[in-house]
């Protein structure tokens, strides 16, 4: 049960930002992603957000150009990662100011801190945006 | 960043003067923005610029000066993560920057540690152990985070086991922060996995934090929910009041759904506890706002609780609202998939929604589609298998070839399945399969070869529909150039060849199977294409010669036929078409397919593909040998008594006469080993004799070998001595390894035959075996007279399928870490004191120890009887121990131990004496089935 990994990746396929949260080798984690992002991303709006593939169960959301994946284990419910993905992007909107792509690219290690925030071994610990942003506020100030 | 690297800049200079390549590589150093710029303006040339910029990293991250390593490991960790690079190499240097009293450079070296190290990767963990101690001891939480989120994800077991008391008491002060002590929480489970018997110590604050009013609730119905469905969930159920208090009480949506799920894995186990949940089950589905939790709630109703009527009415209320969800596409796929979930009985919560169901059929998402499909095909029963498979397979033209192969594969899979089950009418089946064939996205080839085939060997009254199918298919020309096709087709030119009998006009499918367009197909299918030409044309000419000469002198017939054959219906419909027969099967005829197939098989007589050139042969030679044959052409009667002719008919028809029948998949099981064959001795030595022997005779084997490949055409008998005499030598040095042989010297230069009729009695006696098991089987099928069912053959009725026995073994056995919290939560505290002792003693004793402990929650997990015997036993030394423990037990569990003991008591009233005494007998001796007796004893207060 929880969370296996998260993958934010752009309109063009390429990976933003992976996390892990079991531990795969390069080649396994290369061959995941793209067969993912490829069975994602020829997904079209009136389709579902779930899509099963090998022994996890991929939720994913498109917000503008970039793909949020979530890959959880089959008996995680579909309608919470849902939830936890918005709730994600709405942390990052509130720190970045409506988050885009570059802005993960240029600052890939505050977005892990966040994610860190909010979940820990693949489990979500913290679901309240200014608690999940007050530690990176502290960092901001050079704590 | 800038004026980080002008100090950087300044520090190392003065520091390291003399060192001119660090100032260089300081002063002229990539940022991190610099290079993401440089990935984005280069996207073509990627893969060189990064073998460039791993250069420099390379080069950077070995500097003295911590700003220039930092930046550095920065920069690898970005790239490793995003673009599959191996930093393992890194490892040493990320470790260098963990102590660093910079916060950002410790930040990063912790993040680009838990997202590259692993114990498998790297084997300088233990380096980290002091550091990753240190910041967990620190009252700053931006240190102590980190490092937990190493611990979790990158520990090793020596890791786990050498951290495990900080964190311990990390989770028990009172004055660290909540956020730290959450996540400890979490980060127990992978130590608790590591070290699974430090699980005494970490449970009774695990589960105090999953009261109702704790703040750590959500990050401990993370980690049971974690425990108890990724493990065995028994050693859990004593917690259930306490999922249970929280399931009254948290208004967290993450929570509750974690405790729903915690629910669904103990309800399996302990059926009674749905009284308890009913209703606030249904209480959450008629209030809850959240999607989530009443999916989640639906889920555990239709799964564990289908018997209960409200709950289930609520439920299929609240999916029929899922499954209409026009607007959401999540919603339906999830309502789909809910109904999915129901078993047959409950099948008209599903007719309820068929409209919405077949409407999915057409849904823009092929995952829904999919659902839509499973759910139909879960509704096929006897009676509407025709109906829904011809209202599919008509769907199946319409729609997009991936799905319409969808369609037809979920048909044929219900359809055949457990022997065609479903299918009342083999005719009806039969032409489906046909029917199938047409659809133009066609693509299962395989398997209806299979089943025509199967369908033709197991049920004989489908055979006549099977040849007929068969006709038609060979028939049409267009179908031999779909390559989908070729499978089936070749099903249908084996059919063909099999069961002509059936046929009422063999010239027509010689016809066809020798049209030109066969070369079309691939040679394995012309190779059964000619076979079955072989075949028809033998049945032929024997119906000519014999059938012929029987029906000229008809009163003999009918006496003979009369008297042989079983089925007097069978015969009557022989007799009528063998007229028809008789009147197509003049030797004209017959001579016009001699010519039909010497003219379109010699030039296949010279194919490169050895199996369509030897049948081609094989028919060319027969053909020929009849042709030389002058009498039979003539309308000279005589012949047919007989003659040459007659003899070369009862020959060849006796080699297809033999019916083929359906193997069982464990008819090689059933083949006796021979005596004196030793399958099962110890080969080992067999080593030390290829050693020995090993070079030379190989030499000598390839070396005789070309001698006798270019000796072949000259001498046959020579080469042939001189290998046997090899093989003689061998045999002499190991004869453990040969078959014993019954004929001595003169005949050990033949290897064995491979089954041997002459000296296996065995195998004869297994083909009677096998033939009584179909006796058997057909005998049962038919002592039903309401079906008028044809019967299938079965071979493997009654057979033990492995699967089930396996389930049953794996039951008693668990993990340790579920043995561990069995052992905890059970309260068999005879250990506890000791463990608790070896987990505050010197950590290298500790590891010595380590083994010892583990056999022992080893032992303690398979012997479940001595915690049960314990709680039966003696309620009065347990009143003791709960005063020795109630120190290091928070409030919680005391509260559930009264509760317990007054349960006890109640049922001491009830005087269940006898049960219990006969139980605790039972468990003494052993019985793995009672291994859930234990837990139904210790929530039954709960359940009271």
């Amino acid at each position: 049960m929880g969370i296996r990994f998260v993958l934010l990746v752009n309109k063009q396929g390429q990976t933003r930002l992976a996390q892990y949260y079991e531990y795969l080798t390069l080649e396994e984690r290369r061959a995941l992603e793209g067969e993912i992002v490829r069975k994602c991303l020829a997904r079209n709006e009136q389709q579902c957000s779930f899509v099963e593939h090998r022994n996890y169960k991929i939720v994913y959301r498109r917000y503008a150009s970039l793909f949020f994946l979530v890959g959880v284990d089959n008996g995680e419910n579909e309608l919470a990662i849902l939830e936890f993905i918005h709730l994600l992007v709405e942390t990052m909107d509130r720190h970045f100011g409506n988050v885009c792509e570059l802005d993960i690219m240029f600052h890939l290690e505050k977005a892990h801190f966040m994610l860190e925030e909010m979940v820990m071994n693949g489990c979500i610990v913290e679901t309240s945006k200014s608690n999940i942003l007050s530690p990176i506020q502290l960092m901001d100030k050079g704590f | 960043m800038a004026a980080e690297a002008s100090s950087a800049v300044g520090s190392s200079a003065s520091s390291a003067g003399g060192f001119a390549p660090f100032l260089v590589d300081s002063l002229f150093q990539r940022s991190l923005d610099d290079m993401i710029k440089a990935l984005r303006s280069a996207p073509g040339g990627e893969s060189s610029l990064i073998h460039r910029l791993l250069a420099e990293i390379r080069r950077e991250i070995r500097s003295t000066d911590s700003d220039t390593k930092f930046l550095a490991l920065q920069k690898l960790t970005y790239l490793s993560s995003l673009y599959f690079l191996d930093m393992s190499w890194a490892a040493f240097h990320a470790l260098e920057l963990l102590p660093s009293s910079v916060p950002a450079f410790k930040r990063t070296a912790y993040l680009s540690a838990s997202l590259s190290f692993h114990p498998s990767s790297t084997d300088l963990l233990p380096l980290a152990t002091h550091q990753i101690r240190k910041d967990l001891q620190s009252p700053n939480p931006s240190l102590s985070s980190p490092a937990l989120h190493l611990l979790a994800l990158s520990s090793s077991p020596d890791l786990a086991l050498h951290l495990s008391n900080d964190l311990l008491s990390l989770l028990s002060s009172p004055r660290a922060a909540v956020h730290v002590r959450c996540r400890a929480v979490i980060t127990s489970l992978p130590v608790l996995r590591l070290t699974p018997d430090s699980a005494r110590a970490f449970l009774p604050k695990l589960v105090e934090a999953l009261s109702p009013s704790s703040p750590l609730l959500s990050a401990a119905a993370g980690i049971f929910c974690e425990l108890v469905c990724s493990g065995d969930p028994r050693p859990y159920l004593p917690l259930a009041p306490d999922f249970h208090q929280v399931l009254l009480e948290c208004r967290n949506n993450w929570i509750l759904i974690k405790i729903l799920k915690i629910f669904a894995r103990l309800l399996v186990l302990e059926p009674r506890l749905k009284r308890k949940l009913v209703d606030p089950i249904c209480e959450l589905m008629r209030r809850s706002p959240a999607k989530s939790l009443v999916f989640e709630c639906l889920r555990v109703v239709f799964c564990s609780f289908p018997d209960e009527e409200t709950a289930f009415q609520l439920a299929v209320e609240k999916v029929k609202e899922f499954v209409a969800a026009d607007d959401d596409p999540n919603l339906r796929f999830l309502g789909l998939h809910a109904l999915a979930m129901l078993g047959p009985g409950q099948s008209w919560a599903v007719e309820e929604n068929r409209e919405a169901i077949v409407k999915s059929l057409a849904d823009p998402d092929p995952n829904i589609r999919h659902e839509a499909l499973r759910l139909i095909m879960n509704m096929v029963f006897e009676n509407n298998v025709v109906e829904i498979s011809s209202l599919l397979i008509n769907y199946a033209l319409r729609s997009d070839p991936e799905f319409s192969n969808e369609i037809l594969d979920a048909i044929l899979v219900t359809c055949s399945r457990n022997f065609y089950e479903l299918v009342l009418d083999f005719d009806w089946y039969v032409s489906l399969l046909a029917e199938m064939v047409r659809n133009p996205h066609f693509m299962k080839g395989e398997e209806v070869e299979r089943q025509l085939i199967d369908i033709g060997l197991r049920v004989k009254e489908a055979r006549s529909e099977l040849i007929r199918v068969a006709r038609v298919l060979l028939i049409d020309p267009a179908l031999l150039a779909n390559q989908f096709l070729h499978r089936v087709l070749s099903a249908a030119a084996w059919i063909s060849g099999e069961y002509i009998q059936f046929s009422r006009n063999p010239l027509e499918i010689v016809e066809a199977l020798l049209q030109p367009r066969t070369s079309l197909l691939p040679s394995p299918v012309r190779a059964v294409y000619i076979q079955a030409v072989f075949k028809i044309f033998t049945f032929c000419f024997n119906f000519f010669v014999n059938v012929g000469a029987v029906s000229d002198s008809k009163c003999n017939t009918d006496e003979n036929t009369g008297a042989e054959s079983e089925d007097s219906s069978d015969v009557t419909t022989f007799k009528m078409e063998s007229l028809e027969m008789k009147e197509l099967l003049t030797s004209k005829s017959i001579i016009y397919i001699l010519n039909l197939i010497v003219t379109s098989l010699v030039p296949l007589s010279e194919c490169d593909e050895v199996e369509v050139q030897e049948r081609a042969c094989n028919v060319l030679g027969l053909v020929l040998l009849l042709n030389g044959i002058e009498e039979w052409k003539t309308d000279d009667v005589d012949w047919r008594i007989d003659g040459k002719i007659r003899e070369i008919v009862t020959v060849m028809s006796a080699a297809f006469s033999e019916e083929l029948g359906p193997v069982s998949i464990h008819a090689q099981k059933r083949v006796l080993v021979p005596e004196g064959l030793e399958l099962k001795e110890n080969l080992s030595d067999l080593d030390v004799i290829l050693r020995n022997n090993d070079v030379p005779s190989s030499l000598s084997i390839s070396f005789s070998s070309r001698i006798h490949s270019h000796n072949e055409d000259m001498e046959e008998s020579e080469p042939a001595t001189e290998s046997t005499s090899l093989l003689a030598e061998h045999r002499k040095q190991h004869g453990l390894y040969y078959l014993p042989t019954d004929k001595d010297e003169n005949g050990s230069n033949e290897y064995p035959r491979a089954n041997d009729v002459t000296n296996s009695v065995s195998s004869e006696k297994t083909t009677n075996d096998l033939l009584k098991l179909t006796d058997q089987s057909l005998i049962s099928r038919s002592t039903k007279p309401a079906k008028p069912r044809p019967t299938v053959v079965k071979l493997d009725e009654g057979v033990d399928l492995p699967s089930s026995s396996s389930e049953y073994v794996k039951e008693p056995t668990g993990d340790l870490l579920s043995g561990a919290v069995r052992d905890v939560l059970f309260r068999s505290d005879e250990t506890s004191s000791t463990i608790q002792k070896t987990l505050s003693e010197n950590f290298t004793e500790r590891r010595a120890k380590e083994t010892s402990t583990i056999s022992n929650v080893d032992s303690l997990l398979k012997d479940n009887s001595s915690p049960r015997e314990r709680e039966i036993g003696s309620s009065s030394s347990r009143k003791n121990k709960h005063h020795g423990q109630s120190k290091e037990r928070n409030k919680n569990t005391r509260k559930n131990e009264t509760k317990e003991e007054k349960g006890n008591r109640s049922s001491a009233r009830s005087s269940h004496h006898h049960g219990r005494h006969k139980l605790k007998q039972r468990v003494e001796s052993g019985d793995p089935s009672l291994d859930k007796a234990p837990q139904t004893q210790a929530i039954q207060d709960f359940l009271l």
